[in-house]
């Protein structure tokens, strides 16, 4: 039984550390596993995708629509543009953090509304919270990462401590303790 | 011990465990790390070669000298380097010598879709194509032992999604190879005709002998399961087809794509009902079998267009593909932007100001031809923004002249600019190029090169001045210009424009991103002098938004450029 998680957001978030620090952990947890993502020009501002495939034989490296078990989204209108990817029953995890994109700061298009409720009446299970502010309470702003990835790790049954020393492995040593708050704020626990 | 590793670092490192002397690359996405990474290997010697033709030399010079040698590059880098290829494959090599191509299909970061095994089939040499990280470290290393043992350089074939991705890696020792000596020879490496027309017959021969291997070799390997489809694939396209049939179909996987096997692939076709070509890009594989005779389907089912997933596979090949929820609205799009604070949108703002024509090249720039900017007229390939300018202006004279420029960034500039600037000062058009100098290789990620001052892994390192190299070809009006000051922008432009004499203009300012780059406070709006006339707005820059109808600035994006605060007329915007 191979798991789909989708980490989607935008260029310069710091999606890249998310998906290292998952496959590290998945790696040490001794399952088979795949991460994939688009360098290069999509890096500049672009939507971004990171794919992590975890089980006991992973072929493919990429997710397609209607495969995820779980999306991580670091920006609100990147959850709804990836919303396919989801699998029925799966749950998407939102940072309602909101980023215009160019066409909306060049005002020919609004930012879309109410995106949590449309995405929820189509029976998606949506997880919103506002990460950013609890990253700024653990921090930093750029930490937002770290809160998404503490909210994730309360849908999987790996325990915490493990999560906590994939952290302590993955990044550098002065910034180990503000991660590791920001990831106790996003499972809650602060 | 097992580590989880993207598909270029397994490639570096396969050439740190083969024993590998010398590594010479251009960047490229998606080959680039490759490179960086067995840069950190000080076992070997590591550079960044102005072009790809140049790196593939390098190589080749390393190979003579009887060291294993490595160039690595994109797809559209081999028909750079296709000259030493086609014949270095008649010369072979001394010591072993592999080159990486990396594919792009998808076209995540490229300005084509090329399947590079036509150059391999068309230079004749072999080409191996792994799909996975595992198999990225095995291949490479193989690559190496086959270059030597069959006396031809070998190419890897890598795509985005082996090269970009992670997955499970078990990591061997560094063994260096037995020392070759340089030895003169005159008939295999002096291609002139006399001697090159004796090593065609020898490349003909080395073919059969590799299509030999190619039926025996273990990296074309049958995976028998269910008989009823027999699936041929390669690469990432493996991948996908294991995910769709598991054990229920019987595969084919062939590791070298190029020769192809005959036998082996006859073989196969008896013990199967049924039989496709899973393949990404062109029918190569399929072209194959059908002239071994076979039927079969292929590009009939699959397109020849983009790259393949499970998910588009399984629906091609009429099985079930998993239902989705999806929201019925169409959403902004988010496409890559320039950086804020990147040095070139205020050279690019001045051009469309002066509604110039501008041919361009390729780098972040090409990000100038996207609203609201839309200033780029024309992407080619690398250097081609100068001498298309040369065309341009010779076919439109003074029509074209005094509003034609191009725009060229300081690697692409190196990388094959200079030829096109040379034949300016040579057969004299009245040319106005823009040199955008960010002081580095920025799309690919930041990489040097010989006009940052800088080697690969960051050592002081030779300098080209590029004042100087315009200067000595001939042209006397070579001007520098901070992008970042819109008035002396405007002001060169229109002048060099004006010039009845070709000109080299040189915008200077190293690329935001750049760690050393310090940055101003953020600007903010002082909302009483907004008067919401969004001249600002014509910038593109991502840290500025329309809120409640005045300007806002991002303050975590905000790097104090101050652009927009020269394009304000009420002095909206304050540090």
């Amino acid at each position: 039984m191979v798991q789909n998680i989708m980490i989607v957001g935008v260029g310069g978030q710091g999606s890249l550390l998310a998906s290292k620090l998952l496959g590290h952990l998945l790696l040490t947890e001794g399952y088979d596993v795949k991460v994939s993502e688009v360098h290069g020009m999509s890096q500049r501002g672009g939507s971004v995708v990171t794919y992590v495939r975890f089980g006991e034989k992973v072929y493919s490296p990429v997710i397609d629509k209607g495969q995820a078990d779980i999306i991580v989204s670091f920006e609100k209108l990147e959850a709804a543009r990836y919303v396919e990817y989801l699998k029925e029953g799966g749950k998407i995890v939102v940072n309602t953090q909101e980023i215009d994109p160019m066409p909306v700061v060049i005002g020919a298009m609004e930012y879309p509304q109410n995106l949590i409720e449309k995405m929820e009446k189509k029976g998606v299970q949506v997880d919103a919270m506002d990460c950013l502010s609890l990253a700024t309470e653990a921090g930093s702003a750029k930490a937002v990462n770290l809160v998404l990835m503490g909210r994730l790790s309360t849908y999987f049954p790996i325990p915490e401590e493990k999560w906590l020393k994939a952290i302590e492995e993955c990044v550098p040593p002065k910034f180990v303790e503000l991660n590791k708050k920001a990831f106790a704020l996003g499972r809650g626990e602060l | 011990m097992k580590q989880l590793m993207l598909g270029n670092k397994a490639f570096a490192r396969g050439l740190y465990e083969a024993g590998c002397s010398l590594v010479s690359s251009y960047p490229g996405t998606p080959s680039t790390e490759i490179t960086e990474e067995a840069a950190k290997y000080d076992e070997m010697y590591c550079e960044w070669a102005p072009n790809e033709k140049v790196a593939m030399e390098v190589a080749f010079g390393a190979s003579l000298a009887g060291r294993r040698s490595f160039c690595g590059m994109k797809h559209v880098g081999l028909n750079v380097a296709a000259d030493p290829l086609y014949t270095c494959s008649y010369t072979g090599v001394n010591g072993g010598m592999v080159i990486c191509v990396a594919d792009d299909a998808g076209m995540h970061s490229s300005q084509n879709e090329q399947d590079s095994r036509h150059h391999a089939i068309a230079a004749k040499v072999p080409m191996l194509e792994p799909s996975d990280t595992a198999e990225t470290l095995e291949y490479t290393k193989l690559a190496f032992e086959l270059s030597e043992e069959y006396d031809t350089p070998v190419i890897v074939k890598m795509c985005t999604r082996v090269a970009h991705s992670q997955s499970i890696v078990e990591l061997g020792e560094r063994v260096l190879p037995e020392k070759k000596p340089y030895e003169k020879n005159i008939a295999k490496y002096v291609m002139m005709p006399g001697n090159a027309i004796r090593r065609h017959p020898f490349v003909e021969e080395r073919t059969k002998k590799l299509i030999a291997y190619a039926e025996t070799n273990p990296i074309n390997r049958v995976e028998m399961g269910g008989t009823a489809l027999g699936i041929i694939t390669s690469s990432t396209s493996y991948q996908y087809a294991k995910e769709v049939y598991g054990d229920s179909a019987s595969i084919l996987k062939l590791g070298m794509v190029n020769p192809l096997p005959e036998k082996l692939i006859l073989d196969f076709a008896a013990k199967v009902d049924k039989l496709i070509v899973i393949e990404e890009l062109d029918p190569i594989i399929e072209n194959h079998c059908k002239a071994l005779g076979l039927t079969l389907s292929g590009k009939d089912l699959l397109p020849i267009c983009g790259e393949f997933s499970q998910n588009l596979i399984a629906q091609k090949l009429g099985e079930e593909t998993p239902a989705f929820a999806s929201l019925e609205e169409t959403l902004p799009n988010r496409p890559p932007v320039m950086c804020a604070g990147c040095p070139h949108r205020g050279l690019f703002f001045t051009l469309q100001k002066n509604k110039c024509n501008v041919l361009g090249d390729i780098g972040c720039y090409t990000l100038g031809a996207v609203a609201p900017l839309n200033s780029v007229d024309m992407t080619l390939c690398m250097g081609a923004s100068i001498s298309a300018l040369h065309g341009f202006n010779k076919m439109l004279g003074e029509e074209g002249e005094g509003k034609t420029v191009c725009v060229i960034g300081d690697s692409t500039f190196m990388h094959s600019g200079m030829t096109g600037l040379a034949n300016i000062a040579y057969n004299q058009s009245n040319s106005t190029v823009i040199i955008l100098d960010n002081s580095i290789t920025g799309m690919t990620g930041h990489q040097q090169n010989p006009t940052t001052g800088y080697n690969i892994k960051g050592d002081p390192a030779g300098k080209i001045d590029l004042e100087s190299l315009c200067k000595a070809m001939g042209y006397e009006r070579v001007v520098v210009v901070d992008p970042y000051d819109l008035a002396e922008c405007n002001r060169v432009i229109q002048e060099e424009l004006a010039a009845k004499e070709p000109s080299v203009i040189i915008s200077r300012r190293p690329c935001a991103l750049l760690k050393y780059v310090k940055h101003n406070p953020p600007l903010c709006v002082n909302k009483e002098n907004c008067k919401s006339c969004k001249a600002c707005m014509r910038l593109g820059c991502p840290a500025i938004s329309m809120k409640d109808g005045k300007a806002h600035v991002d303050a975590t994006l905000c790097v104090g450029c101050g652009v927009c605060k020269q394009l304000c007329k009420f002095d909206a915007f304050e540090s």
